[in-house]
């Protein structure tokens, strides 16, 4: 076990300096032309394209120039193009926004995809079967974005109602009710994606555990019918869930909400890419794509932990 | 209702071959598949929906030229047209009217239908260019980033998929690594990482030249970030159907590694990447609008489903229409191909899935 541990987190280490360097690669190699013109911006004098340079090393081999620009990322110093403000502090400053907003969404489409799911497959092929099909095939259908849009209009901007907050974010520590008002909207709007995906996934998990011989054994011993469904056919069917939730909430966490956080002004670290994206500004981008993926690695690390506690067939020895 | 009367037996596939018996002679799994998909009505009727879509977005340039007189990106501020008789202004000037009432100036005519002849049939936006020619445009434009990195995802997938399942070894490793590097990365940021990126200067690399506005930019980074997740499933089948004997019986035939993976491996891989392929699309499709919304995708005045949404967010309280119906169109074209590829996986692997209709 701890071999395999280290084993993990080593290969996780590397994953890391391998998409840092990627990054690296995708920002400063990609675009072409010279790298210190770009970062000095439009209204650079020759001395700040000098400055750049020699910070960056730009003309040192490229090994060099990838450490200075990951020293800078590292120690603080990596300041954004057009704003110059620092990229670790603004994306420290978006992590409560972005944490409020994928932590409430993860409970509401983790219970909710459970729910639909164990209700679709125990009332398989009836209809209430169907319908849960149906929305959660539209659920999936439709972009993240525009769905904000829509909730916004409807609900906010009085088409035809305003009782909910138009957007924005309010620190829970300000004021928890305006707090949780304000992202109401946004954690079922990021949760109605997954929800459909999750129920989709579980009841087709359940209808193959139900016909696996020991779920036959289990009905043929004479247990009882919601004893058979939780202990045997549910337990087993939510382990392939558990993986999925672990990566998935890596991934929200991670900025994937960038379009949920992007459409209701919730100024998060997805946002905060977003912001970038539109000034064409990379250092920014650059920074929140490797606290990402940091997020992504740990979490894939857990979760094979995780899926090795609850199912020991595939244990390590 | 007591506990007896759940029934844990549904469509088990034993049932299902009952059911079949009579025809299962002497008919190709081809052929079985399209029997069950043939039945299945509704998956035909949304793919019946997704061509008509298409159809329509093909038309675009008839539709230019006969019906609304006017292209994708031309702006027609301070112009009129003529409805019922009367001139109407494409984009509202604003100002006070004639009984000192104040109207707000720059919004843009609404859905007129049929009455401006054909003109502004679905409403003009804030430039004063007509909604329904960069509608069928842009529906042009992201089915074609839609399909095509769907097209160049599934192609290399199948390819890595094929060399690492079958070589295993050192290819093997370096492709799942490759897979897992690209996993690591969250989807949608590397997709904006790069799409900004190369919209900077283009890609001027190795000898390929794409310039910053090319619709190749969006197709290709689309196609690169979502290669694992096809690439990882077809793997792994490959690497159990290499086990098998037909296999070995090839090697023992004296069959190349080429043929054998391309006569042997691929036919058998076959149904799992139709599959894949409807689906990816209509995944594409989403993450085209999503990428194109941020402003990383198909740029500007180039028009497509996500930067019409994102034109008509800041408008969404004087002209709506400008947000809402591409987001339709978005939602019919990917919910078509989403119930098709369901129903195109249920027809080619009933065993895989308890089927519900019967």
């Amino acid at each position: 076990m701890i071999t395999f541990l280290v084993r993990r987190l080593a290969g996780a280490v590397l994953v890391l300096i391998a998409v840092s360097f990627i990054t690296y690669l995708i920002f400063v190699k990609i675009p072409g032309g010279d790298p210190a013109f770009r970062i000095a911006g439009r209204t650079a004098t020759a001395q700040n394209i000098e400055d750049i340079r020699q910070k960056l090393r730009l003309d040192d081999p490229f090994y060099q120039q990838y450490w200075a620009m990951m020293k800078s990322l590292f120690n603080g110093t990596l300041v954004s193009y057009s704003s110059q403000l620092n990229v670790v502090d603004q994306i420290k400053s978006g992590i409560p926004a972005t944490f409020s907003l994928c932590i409430g969404a993860a409970i509401i489409w983790l219970f909710f995809g459970v729910l639909v799911g164990i209700i679709s497959a125990v009332t398989a092929g009836r209809w209430s079967d169907r319908v849960i099909t149906v929305l959660a095939l539209i659920g999936i259908s439709m972009p993240v974005f525009w769905l904000g849009l829509m909730t916004r209009y409807a609900f906010a901007q009085g088409h035809p109602f305003a009782f909910m907050p138009d957007g924005g974010y309010v620190p829970l520590t300000t004021n928890p009710w305006q707090w949780f008002t304000h992202l109401l909207m946004p954690w079922w709007v990021l949760a109605i994606l997954f929800i459909g995906f999750y129920g989709r996934v579980l009841r087709s998990n359940i209808l193959d555990t139900i016909n696996e011989d020991y779920v036959r054994t289990a009905k043929a011993k004479g247990l009882p019918y919601k004893r058979v469904m939780v202990k045997h056919v549910l337990r087993n069917s939510l382990i392939p869930i558990v993986t999925l939730f672990g990566l998935d909430f890596a991934a929200v966490i991670g900025g994937s909400a960038i379009l949920t956080e992007t459409v209701f002004d919730l100024k998060g670290v997805g946002w905060y890419a977003a912001q970038a994206v539109q000034d064409l500004d990379l250092p920014p981008i650059m920074g929140v794509t490797i606290y990402a993926t940091f997020f992504i690695v740990l979490f894939s690390v857990v979760v094979d932990l995780l899926y090795a506690y609850l199912d020991p067939r595939i244990r390590p020895t | 209702m007591t506990e007896s009367t759940h029934d844990f037996t549904l469509d088990t596939a034993a049932a299902l071959a009952d059911d079949e018996e009579g025809a299962i002679e002497g008919k190709s799994p081809w052929y079985l598949a399209w029997r069950r998909l043939r039945r299945n009505y509704v998956a035909l009727a949304f793919l019946l929906l997704f061509f008509v879509i298409l159809a329509a977005c093909l038309c675009a340039p008839l539709y230019k030229d006969h019906v609304a007189h006017t292209g994708p990106n031309t702006g027609h501020l301070g112009e009129s047209f003529t409805r019922d008789g009367k001139q109407v202004l494409i984009v509202s000037k604003g100002g006070f009217g004639p009984n000192g009432e104040f109207t707000a100036g720059g919004i843009p005519v609404g859905p007129q239908l049929w009455h401006a002849g054909g003109r502004y049939v679905l409403g003009a936006d804030n430039q004063g260019r007509d909604v329904a020619v960069r509608l069928l445009y842009g529906g042009l434009n992201s089915l074609a980033v839609g399909i095509g990195s769907a097209i160049i995802c599934t192609f290399f997938a199948i390819v890595f998929a094929l060399l690492a399942g079958f070589y295993g070894g050192a290819t093997d490793w370096i492709i799942s690594r490759f897979f897992d590097l690209i996993w690591a990365f969250p989807v949608l940021l590397l997709a904006i990482a790069l799409g900004t990126a190369l919209s900077i200067n283009g890609f001027h690399h190795f000898g390929i030249n794409i310039n910053s506005g090319s619709l190749w930019i969006p197709t290709l980074v689309i196609s690169y970030v979502l290669i694992p997740y096809i690439g990882r499933p077809l793997r792994g089948q490959i690497l159990s159907l290499r086990e098998k004997e037909f296999i070995e019986a090839a090697t023992a035939q004296g069959a190349s590694p080429w043929r054998t993976m391309f006569s042997e491996l691929l036919p058998n891989i076959a149904s799992s990447v139709l599959v894949f392929f409807t689906l990816i699309i209509a995944n594409n499709i989403l993450t085209e609008a999503g990428l194109s919304f941020l402003g990383a995708g198909v740029q500007p005045p180039s028009p497509s489903w996500g930067t019409m949404i994102a034109d008509g967010q800041s408008r969404i309280a004087t002209a709506p229409w400008l947000a809402i119906i591409p987001g339709i169109l978005i939602v019919l074209t990917v919910l078509s191909l989403n119930v098709f590829g369901d129903g195109l996986r249920d027809a080619l692997d009933p065993r895989a899935k308890v089927r519900m209709e019967r």
